[in-house]
């Protein structure tokens, strides 16, 4: 079988650290190639020495059997590697078709040709089932469409092959299923792909075959017919990994969240959160499903203080906190796992010692006559990092240097140590490997079985039917369905994520 | 190379290459550099009347940095120290000329007067910021004109003694010393400059120490992680406007009891408020900085004034502070260079 791609022995270093040691990737025409590995573990650095930002230190690059040296993004593009990049790089004001065509445009008398670059985005799109509206503006067009224009792009460029760097993190289910479908298309037409991936069910799903590595170590290439995801998990994180987050049953006591026809209106004035109700109880989790863009981020803004919320009743523990300050709503015990950590979670230029301290520092013993205790903060965060296995170099470092997943860990750590009623997280574990979700699912789990109330909130369907205890599923801004994990599907999830009402969405399992 | 001594470099390199482009530009318009120079380094520190002079100049460039920089540190771009520092000056005058007090009230009480006017100048723009988020770069430059014309109106027609100035202040208000003047055989120096070294550590003291400096410096960073940990991001920011203000207000002070004594209609900006952007950008925003680059500049100033003894037009002096403003503002050039060079060093 003949190898389009070869990375033979690659090492590379910044200064003393070995981000890759000597790794061996050999992609073969027409496959789905996936690259697993935890955050940090070097998929990055290996995929950036292929696509010519990073030199290596040692090993060979070979493209159809010819040693090549990929010096920059260019000489790469001309060997025909493209990149699907995690962070689009789209220019929103642009239509799909200008940012497909951008550095290549097509001109005629110093003029763009727009026609005929339409004609080519339709000609490519259709060829490779990549439906796009041509003419669209980006910043009108869902993620998953600006995923596909830039799928476009590397087409465009007359890309053999692509590489994927972590296509799923963004998208919904409906979305995921999508682009598989289209990753199928573009091996049929003769394209090889890299898959960069955390996820292993969708490597079990598309991938042919998949290269590990751990630590910056190469630990071998598997093929997937012949591997489960179990074996691919402790093969990227070093030992055995609990899929099934374990927990005994829930004990349920009283209502500790209770929200009554909340409604709530996003920054453009319009209403997402439409007459809500819901309620949590102490010792129970509970999971909200629905598909991004249904309410739930203005829904939890609004409860934790960070929205103002237009009307309706938000009772913790019997007392009113609606058009309460977030300073007053935390101090009541609700502690706020972010959806977004670089936003709201963390102010990056801190070190992260005194992130641990963001919504304590006024409080003795860390404040005493409006001066900071530097020292019993630091002993807080020295506490906190080790319990929690945030690893950082130390407490004074900022907290903008810690990979994701340690500042999530951080951040838990800290609104768990607050020993709040009601916990509160938003999508926790995106973007974290699976060590790291282990672990943070754990801590949920240990809250709630401190009797803690829980409300969790997740696209990621797997994550709310593990760990949740009641599953309530959100639709345009309101609590369609309460249903038992334990009695439920995806399958009839998604439906009632998409609108359809319990009924239909029943009948729909059973068929 | 750390990244701390990368901070420090920057500001020096950005002097050294304004100094030698001053050079290049001295070659090339037929002056000699080598005298020039030196006639600034004796117009700085030939003798105590000169050091006397650089202390004086330094007062309130020091107090004009503290106040860009501060409001800096939490995310606000203050132009509006230069109406501030008007204002300031001007209500420090009131209080020396219309009070009768013993010293040790008369003094604090006109300081303090500057300070309220500068506050409650800078409070308008942070207040229209926090409720309206409207700009505070536009509001701050329009304020600054208002003072401008308002103190002058105000000091042509209510405190008008002639020739366009108000009354001198009573000796319990002024700054001023015998003994420091003539220690420095007669040259305008006072007391201010300990007020200022006093305010330097009170912003370093505020912004690194203090649980409200650890709210104003989060809401600089960050204010979405700031509403997140329950801080009044609004209160924040007009607290942050009223403290920069404070310090040009006592800025101002520092010319109205200090080197002048009275307050004249200005026929324009004084150009000290705008010579505090400059001041805090060379100073990184810390109060430690600020101080450095106020000394930087009240060296330069006073010293350019003995260079037409050597035939160079005084005027070089400011194109070199330009020079120095423009190579720190572009300092990622001067980055990316000591960033390779320590690369290099590291193979």
């Amino acid at each position: 079988m003949e190898f389009v791609i070869e990375m033979l022995n690659i090492r590379k270093e910044f200064g003393n650290f070995v981000a890759n040691d000597n790794i061996t990737l050999q992609l073969k025409k027409g496959e789905i190639h996936a690259l697993l590995g935890e955050n940090g573990a070097g998929k990055s650095t290996l995929m950036n020495v292929l696509f010519g930002l990073y030199q290596p230190e040692q090993g060979e690059i070979r493209v159809k059997g010819n040693p090549v040296h990929i010096s920059n993004p260019n000489i790469a593009n001309e060997l025909g590697i493209g990149m699907v990049h995690q962070h689009f790089m789209l220019v929103d004001k642009f239509t799909v078709t200008e940012n497909i065509i951008l550095g290549k445009e097509i001109t005629s008398g110093g003029r763009i040709n727009l026609k005929q670059a339409e004609k080519e985005v339709r000609d490519i799109s259709e060829r490779y089932g990549l439906a796009v509206d041509p003419q669209a503006k980006i910043s009108d067009i869902t993620v998953g469409m600006q995923q596909r224009v830039e799928i476009l792009k590397t087409l465009y460029r007359g890309a053999e092959i692509l590489i994927f760097d972590e296509p799923t993190a963004v998208l919904t289910p409906q979305e995921i299923k999508e682009l598989i479908q289209i990753m199928k298309t573009l091996i049929k037409e003769g394209k090889s792909i890299i898959l960069i991936t955390h996820k292993l069910k969708e490597i079990m799903e598309v991938a042919d075959r998949c290269t590990v590595i751990r630590k910056g170590k190469g630990i071998g290439t598997v093929n997937v017919s012949e591997t489960n995801p179990n074996e691919l998990a402790s093969l990227m994180v070093g030992r055995e990994v609990d899929f099934k987050t374990e927990k005994s049953p829930a004990d349920p006591k009283q209502d500790v969240l209770d929200i009554k026809d909340l409604v709530v209106k996003d920054s453009r004035g319009v209403t997402v959160v439409n007459g809500l109700n819901l309620s949590v109880r102490a010792g129970e989790i509970v999971g909200i499903a629905g598909i991004d863009g249904n309410g739930q981020s203005e829904f939890i803004e609004a409860i934790t203080g960070l929205r103002k919320a237009e009307k309706g009743s938000v009772m913790l523990n019997g007392k009113e906190l609606f058009g309460l300050s977030s300073r007053k709503i935390t101090e009541s015990g609700i502690g706020h796992i972010p959806q977004d950590r670089h936003k709201h979670g963390l102010v990056l230029n801190y070190p992260i010692g005194e992130n641990m301290v963001l919504q304590t520092y006024y409080k003795r013993p860390f404040s005493k006559n409006g001066i900071l205790n530097f020292k019993e903060i630091y002993n807080k965060a020295r506490t906190l990092i080790k319990e929690f296995d945030v690893r950082t170099p130390s407490e004074y470092v900022l907290a903008r240097a810690l990979s994701g997943g340690n500042q999530q860990k951080a951040i838990i750590g800290r609104e768990v140590d607050r020993n709040p009623d009601l916990l509160i997280a938003a999508q926790p574990t995106r973007g974290l490997d699976v060590g790291a979700i282990e672990f943070i699912h754990k801590r949920l789990i240990e809250q709630r079985d401190n009797g803690k109330a829980v409300l969790l909130v997740s696209f990621e369907l797997d994550e709310i039917i593990n760990v949740s205890d009641r599953i309530a599923v959100i639709y345009e801004g309101q609590i369609v369905a309460v249903v038992d994990p334990k009695e439920t599907t995806e399958q009839e999830l998604g439906l009632l994520m998409a609108g359809s009402n319990r009924k239909e969405a029943g009948e729909g399992t059973h068929v | 190379m750390s990244k701390r001594l990368v901070n420090i470099l920057t500001p020096i390199f950005a002097v050294i290459l304004g100094i030698i482009f001053g050079t290049i530009i001295m070659l090339v318009s037929g002056y000699n550099p080598i005298e020039a120079f030196i006639a600034l380094g004796q117009g700085a520190f030939g003798d105590v009347y000169q050091i006397g002079e650089v202390v004086r100049q330094v007062t309130p460039y020091i107090l004009a940095g503290l106040a860009v920089a501060f409001a800096f540190r939490v995310g606000l771009f203050n132009i509006g120290v230069e109406g501030q520092f008007i204002v300031g000056w001007l209500a420090a005058v009131w209080v020396g000329v219309t009070f009768d007090l013993p010293a040790i009230i008369h003094l604090p009480l006109a300081i303090l007067a500057a300070m309220i006017a500068g506050g409650l100048w800078a409070f308008v723009p942070g207040l229209l910021k926090a409720r309206f988020r409207v700009h505070e770069v536009i509001v701050t430059i329009m304020m600054n004109y208002i003072a401008l014309h308002t103190v002058n109106y105000i000091v042509n027609t209510k405190m008008n003694q002639g020739s366009s100035k108000t009354a001198k202040i009573h000796e319990t208000a002024s700054l001023r010393s015998e003994w420091l003047s003539d220690f420095t055989t007669g040259s305008s120096i006072h007391w201010g400059i300990i007020i200022a070294i006093i305010c330097c550590f009170i912003m370093w003291f505020l912004l690194e120490k203090t649980t409200r400096g650890y709210e104003l410096r989060a809401v600089g960073f960050n204010q979405d992680a700031a509403h997140y940990a329950g801080m009044n991001v609004n209160k924040n920011i007009i607290l942050s406007m009223v403290i920069s203000g404070c310090f040009a207000g006592i800025a101002g002070a520092m010319e109205g009891l200090g080197t002048f004594g009275y307050m004249a209609v200005q026929g324009g900006f004084t150009g000290v408020g705008f010579n505090g952007i400059a001041v805090a950008l060379l100073g990184g925003n810390t109060a430690l900085g600020v101080f450095f680059a106020a000394l930087l500049f009240g060296i330069l100033k006073i010293g350019a004034l003995s260079m037409p003894l050597a035939g160079v037009p005084k005027e070089l002096v400011d194109i070199i502070i330009a020079l120095i403003v423009f190579f720190v503002a572009s300092s990622y050039i001067i980055r990316i260079v000591l960033e390779r060079f320590s690369k290099k060093e590291v193979k």
